[in-house]
């Protein structure tokens, strides 16, 4: 790769962000992004001209996400609650819903992340799960219903 | 998903513009870009300056070269493609371009990256450094002083290759009639240098 990595940082930045606000919460949101960049400016000068800079970026992103809570399952600290009870009669605050998308399993909740807050197609979602595009639409599909069964009035 | 419309998909969520820019400064605090650029203001113009972290290895200016763009893409091949935006590396080539156009510097301090050119440019453009403010020198001394007298010509070509214009002050080598031949940047910015200096051409 020879293109400057500044326009590659200006065009992912926010998506990436969104997916690691959604994926890990706003407060270790930075520590992830900043993570994930730095991961991305070492290995820049070896990715193949042509590749898919967001499919490439987003499958880092996940990864860190992961080390986070990974790193987080060893610490005493509760998992974050999901709130219990769903407001019907008006939209979801985004906090709460992606509360309720990170405490999906993990294939579910990976493939729901990486789709709806990372804004990858299917078939990228594939990419950096190391799965059938196939495998990546029925786990976003599987997520999606889930939420939806939880979050639809009674 | 927000409401009870069951075939919808989840909207992206929205970003907090000011998360992400504190995010991404943070990122930059701890990268080490290859390459770092700002694009200064100057009396001559926007300049595309780039340091790498020997010293200053590239002062472009904007409009000649078509734009931001192509300048860090010739910097990204010829150089490193981790090239990153940090005007906070660049302070010290701004406070120093801002006293020389202020007439309060005559002399740069800045280290340089000559890492772009070989043997003889190289020379060529390490003698150049080496004329004071106010003088001028011809094609035929920088090629002397750079260990060959006969090769003005070459001394020339090396001197357009030159990708530090100002700090390394090819606008003050000249024909040895006078005339003031070409320069990077066009012919109105080797005037603007050299009336700044005090040089009568």
């Amino acid at each position: 790769m020879n293109r400057p990595f500044q326009r590659f940082l200006d065009e992912q930045r926010e998506p990436v962000f969104r997916f690691l606000v959604a994926s890990v919460g706003r407060e270790a949101a930075d520590d992830c992004f900043q993570e994930t960049f730095l991961a991305a400016l070492k290995a820049w000068p070896k990715l193949r001209a042509g590749s898919n800079e967001r499919a490439w970026v987003m499958t880092i992103a996940h990864r860190k996400a992961m080390d986070h809570h990974r790193a987080r399952a060893r610490r005493p600290v509760p998992v974050e609650e999901v709130p219990e009870v769903a407001v019907h009669d008006a939209p979801l605050a985004d906090d709460e819903t992606w509360a309720r998308v990170r405490a999906l399993p993990p294939k579910m909740k990976a493939a729901v992340l990486l789709r709806y807050a990372g804004d990858l197609t299917h078939a990228e979602v594939a990419v950096a799960l190391s799965c059938s595009e196939e495998a990546a639409r029925r786990s976003a599909h599987e997520g999606l219903k889930r939420l939806r069964a939880q979050m639809s009035p009674t | 998903m927000t409401d009870s419309t069951n075939d919808s998909t989840p909207a992206l969520p929205a970003v907090d513009a000011a998360a992400l820019d504190a995010a991404t400064r943070r990122f930059l605090d701890a990268a080490r870009p290859d390459v770092a650029y700002a694009v200064l203001d100057s009396p001559v113009g926007e300049l595309v300056a780039a340091v790498t972290p020997t010293g200053l290895v590239r002062l472009a200016y904007e409009d000649f070269h078509g734009g931001v763009d192509p300048i860090l893409e010739d910097l990204s091949r010829r150089l490193s493609p981790r090239v990153l935006e940090d005007p906070r590396r660049l302070d010290a080539v701004r406070r120093e371009l801002d006293e020389y156009f202020n007439n309060t510097r005559t002399d740069f301090d800045l280290p340089i990256d000559w890492s772009l050119y070989s043997d003889f440019g190289r020379r060529v453009l390490q003698a150049t450094a080496a004329i004071p403010f106010g003088h001028t020198a011809s094609y035929g001394d920088v090629a002397a002083r750079a260990g060959n007298p006969k090769a003005s010509r070459a001394a020339g070509r090396a001197l357009g290759a030159n990708a530090i214009p100002i700090v390394v002050p090819c606008h003050r080598v000249i024909g040895t009639s006078g005339k003031l031949t070409g320069y990077t940047g066009g012919m109105h910015r080797k005037e603007a240098l050299l009336r700044l200096e005090g040089i009568a051409f």
